[in-house]
């Protein structure tokens, strides 16, 4: 018998330290839920995000990437979030200049204040790529 | 301006010891493969030349040059000072040890674009005009001009020189078409179109590397993709994911720094539109963050070291991310 394999998408989010980060761990202990396919990488600062963190975690196998930092004017770093939207905003519109939905990246300000914020976001952008499927345009078969 | 006035120009400056070498172009085997070179002697200048085939920038060399002991004579074209203001706000360059002369350039040629003619046996090529009159070993051939142009000078920003130290420029009508208009049709395409165009043009990259190392703004002097450790062959593309990532991070460590000076689709010998994904950074830097042209200037931040507080999120310019 063939295996068929049942497809769970693999998500992976940037959460910078100091706010989205510890909404992650607020959204935890308020025992919210939020999808376990969710893989949260935490950075100093969402200004930390290279955008060739961006790929590679397409290239080992994501199927949506999710940038999350403090809201801006709060970063822990004064300015650091609006470095890093500008480019995360110059990135994700290559990415969709290069054909490749534009749906599965995105970027989120969530505070250590808002857990509910942070499930909710974590929820719905879970949803979006179940139903936009696996990541094929980005992929890299070695890695998979 | 003369060809023999430049190299007049030249020897005068090696000769008086102002200069210790001279960056320009040197013939090649045939007329149309001329390459940039340093001269250090009279002797040496037997072999400039300045014609339709100097479309190379010659800025990037500076980086080198302007370290050595004693000076430097550059001759530069309208295109080639913005990469050499942008060079400087970087502190690539020693200002003080390069003699900046400025050109005039009214458009160069593209030998494919020639060849693609089906003329062959190219023996010489002159410029007349409009025209370009192509002696071959068949006879001669003559094409209008505008169809032979490196698509850089078909696109050109401007005829003058943002920085010399002297013009023997005499100026040059600009007449070029809008750079962005093909960016605008790959925007208006589909998705899948749009995927299907680059999977065709990327997929031709042999990854030589040679417009990362001719382009003025990547000139890191370790770059990201000679780290081994960085999971990333610096030879050959091992499949399509890398082709991808190589020319989206190739473009974008020259987002906001690159002064469009078409070198890199110049220099691919696979004749990938790489111009195509540079402009698009360009074009969506000047809708979201303001007009702005790298190398214009020597003091302004560049756009991706700067913020507003009211910068568009991702999700405003996409429309939700819907
Ligand atoms: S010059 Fe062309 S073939 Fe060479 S690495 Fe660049 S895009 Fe690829
Ligand atoms: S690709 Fe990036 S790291 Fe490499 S030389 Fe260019 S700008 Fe520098
Ligand atoms: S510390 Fe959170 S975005 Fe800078």
């Amino acid at each position: 018998m063939q295996e068929v394999k049942e497809y769970t998408p693999l998500i992976v989010a940037f959460c910078c330290n100091w706010c989205s980060y510890a909404g992650a761990d607020l959204a935890g202990s308020s025992r919210l839920s939020y999808p376990a396919n969710v893989k949260i990488i935490r950075v100093p600062c969402s200004c930390r995000v290279n955008p060739m963190f961006i790929l590679k975690a397409f290239q080992r196998g994501a199927d949506g990437v999710i940038m999350c930092g403090c809201h801006p004017g709060d970063c822990h770093y004064t300015s650091g979030n609006y470095y890093a939207r500008r480019r995360m905003s110059l990135l994700f519109s290559m990415l969709d200049y290069m054909g490749i939905e534009r749906e599965r990246t995105r970027v989120e300000w969530v505070s250590a204040a808002e857990g509910a914020k942070f499930a909710n976001v974590m929820n719905e952008f879970a949803k979006t790529i179940n139903e936009l499927g696996e990541n094929k345009r980005l992929e890299d078969l070695r890695c998979k | 301006m003369q060809v023999s006035d430049i190299k007049k120009k030249a020897s005068e400056m090696l000769l008086s010891g102002e200069v210790k070498r001279v960056i320009g172009w040197k013939k090649g085997e045939f007329d149309y493969d001329l390459t940039p070179a340093t001269f250090e002697s009279v002797e040496e200048l037997e072999d400039f030349v300045y014609d339709g085939f100097c479309g190379a920038n010659l800025s990037k060399y500076l980086i080198k040059e302007s370290k050595k002991e004693g000076k430097t004579l550059v001759f530069m074209k309208p295109c080639d000072t913005y990469s050499f203001n942008q060079l400087l706000k970087e502190h690539r360059i020693v200002r003080d040890n390069v003699y900046v002369v400025a050109i005039d350039c009214e458009g160069k040629l593209d030998i494919d674009k020639i060849k693609s003619k089906g003329i062959k046996g190219i023996l010489s090529v002159k410029e007349d005009g409009d025209e370009v009159i192509i002696d071959t070993i068949y006879g001669e051939s003559k094409v209008v001009k505008g169809e032979v142009m490196l698509e850089k000078c078909l696109t050109c920003k401007s005829k003058e020189h943002v920085a010399y130290d002297e013009s023997m420029a005499q100026g040059v009508e600009n007449v070029s078409l809008d750079r962005f208009s093909e960016v605008a049709k790959l925007e208006a395409m589909t998705a899948d179109e749009r995927y299907e165009f680059w999977r065709g043009e990327l997929s031709k990259c042999i990854r030589c590397n040679a417009c990362r190392n001719v382009c003025p703004a990547c000139s890191c002097v370790k770059c990201v993709f000679d780290n081994d450790a960085s999971g990333v062959s610096a030879k050959s593309n091992a499949n399509e994911f890398e082709e991808s990532m190589f020319h989206i991070i190739r473009a974008f460590h020259v987002a906001g720094r690159c002064t469009d000076c078409g070198e890199c689709s110049r220099v691919c010998p696979q004749h990938i539109p790489l111009h195509l994904i540079n402009r698009k950074f360009i074009k969506d830097i000047n809708t979201l963050y303001g007009e702005y042209q790298a190398g214009a200037d020597v003091d302004s931040r560049g756009p991706l070291t700067n913020y507003t507080t009211d910068d568009l999120d991702p999700s405003d310019i996409f429309g939700g991310n819907k």
